[in-house]
């Protein structure tokens, strides 16, 4: 799919992999954050091989995939609630709130009542609640968002490589996030 | 990672609770399928006490392999797989709560109904203990058997045919000890060497299951 690819990322960077469809940007998160294994190369956190790091690198990654990874038949509050005891980082119900009115997404509402981009709004509400993960991998996070959800997302982006996190994202749109850009076109 | 698991159960559970046409489907589909027999057979109480054992146990057999398919496919599809295999606690322990939480909502309940069916077929009464444990040992090893063939049939066109072809043989072993087991208790012979063995087998697969589902969860989710 894509070969020669190597780069590096340092504390409070952002990096957009941008390509045409089927160019692999997504198996790229997906190698990223170990879901897949490439069948050369290697990705090194800090130094060392994710590999061999397993869950001590999946304890400091947060990957939101173009699946929103939500239930339909929970509400909001409980989606994030579950989402991030999985994650192992489980948050109380004030501070779920909080993060899913930081995206503007009525905490007790199901999800199978809201539209497409609030379900979105509910999955990536758990980055309002992930400062302490140092990588975010985000697979299409302004995809089914409006200008103004966009704005929302872009922003937690944004606060996070400002105080030091790393974001790896995919998108077709204008993002506002500044940082690298690696295109898988050539 | 006990309070990871317990919130995967309770997620679960809470999941079959507001889609319950999901839960009454395969208990409905196990009376319905007990109650044809006596209808097609006739009202023969000899025959019909002859065959209880077996068509009660095939029949939770093949209910336990109508609901495995969706035990996976949801999270495959929406995403929550990915998650739970980047989650905080080990995917074998994942995948075992899952298992159990698929024994609660599609085994537990034939167990509980189990003795209400034999009525039917005029089973004695002293039987429904032998009965109703069989089901209790053995209905848990039909979903971690059947775990595994759900996660290795996962994503696959046809999956549900594949499933059953790669599962009802594995279920062969758990059928004859089961079954056996009521029909040794009918002989007065006791079902205490049947129930020991299937309770090995509940041991066994709950102690290998986890791994292999885990391993086929890996292979089918890259």
């Amino acid at each position: 799919m894509f070969r020669g690819l190597s780069f590096a990322l340092a504390r409070g960077e952002a990096l957009r992999v941008a390509g045409a469809n089927g160019r692999g940007k997504t198996s790229l998160l997906r190698i990223l954050c170990g879901l897949l294994v490439p069948t050369a190369g290697e990705v090194q956190w800090k130094g060392e091989r994710i590999r061999e790091l397993r869950e001590e690198y999946s304890r400091q990654v947060v990957y939101l995939g173009h699946a929103p990874a939500v239930k339909d038949d929970l509400t909001a509050a409980e989606n994030l609630a579950i989402a991030c005891r999985i994650a192992g980082a489980p948050q109380s119900p004030a501070e779920i709130q909080r993060a899913l009115e930081r995206v503007e997404v009525p905490a007790g509402a199901h999800l199978k009542k809201l539209s497409q981009g609030q379900r979105r709004r509910a999955a990536l509400a758990r980055l309002a609640l992930s400062p302490s993960a140092p990588l975010w991998l985000l697979d299409e996070p302004l995809a089914a968002l409006d200008a103004r959800a966009a704005r929302l997302i872009e922003a937690l982006i944004a606060e996070h490589v400002a105080g030091g996190g790393l974001v790896i994202y995919t998108t077709h749109q204008d993002a506002r996030i500044q940082g690298k850009v690696i295109d898988l076109d050539g | 990672m006990a309070d990871v698991l317990a919130c995967l159960l309770h997620r679960d559970l809470l999941l079959a609770l507001r889609n319950r046409s999901d839960v009454g489907t395969a208990l409905l589909f196990f009376i319905i399928v007990t109650t044809l027999f006596p209808l097609g057979i006739g009202a023969e109480p000899a025959l019909l006490r002859a065959i209880a054992p077996g068509v009660i146990w095939v029949a939770a057999l093949l209910s336990s392999l109508l609901s495995l398919g969706r035990l996976f496919a949801a999270d495959h599809a929406d995403g929550t797989l990915e998650q739970m295999l980047l989650g905080a606690a080990p995917l074998g322990a994942v995948v075992a709560a899952k298992a159990f939480a698929h024994w609660l909502v599609s085994g537990l309940p034939l167990v509980v109904i189990a003795p209400l069916i034999a009525l039917q077929y005029d089973l004695p009464s002293s039987l429904y203990g032998a009965l109703a444990l069989s089901l209790l040992l053995g209905t848990p090893v039909l979903s971690l058997i059947g775990a595994i063939g759900a996660a290795l049939t996962l994503g696959l066109r046809g999956g549900g045919v594949l499933l059953a072809l790669l599962v009802l043989p594995l279920y062969v072993p758990v059928l004859i000890m089961g079954a056996g087991g009521v029909e040794m208790a009918a002989a007065g012979m006791g079902a205490q060497g049947h129930l020991l063995l299937l309770g090995a087998m509940l041991v066994g697969a709950a102690v290998f299951a986890p791994w292999a589902i885990a391993a086929a969860l890996r292979i089918a989710t890259e």
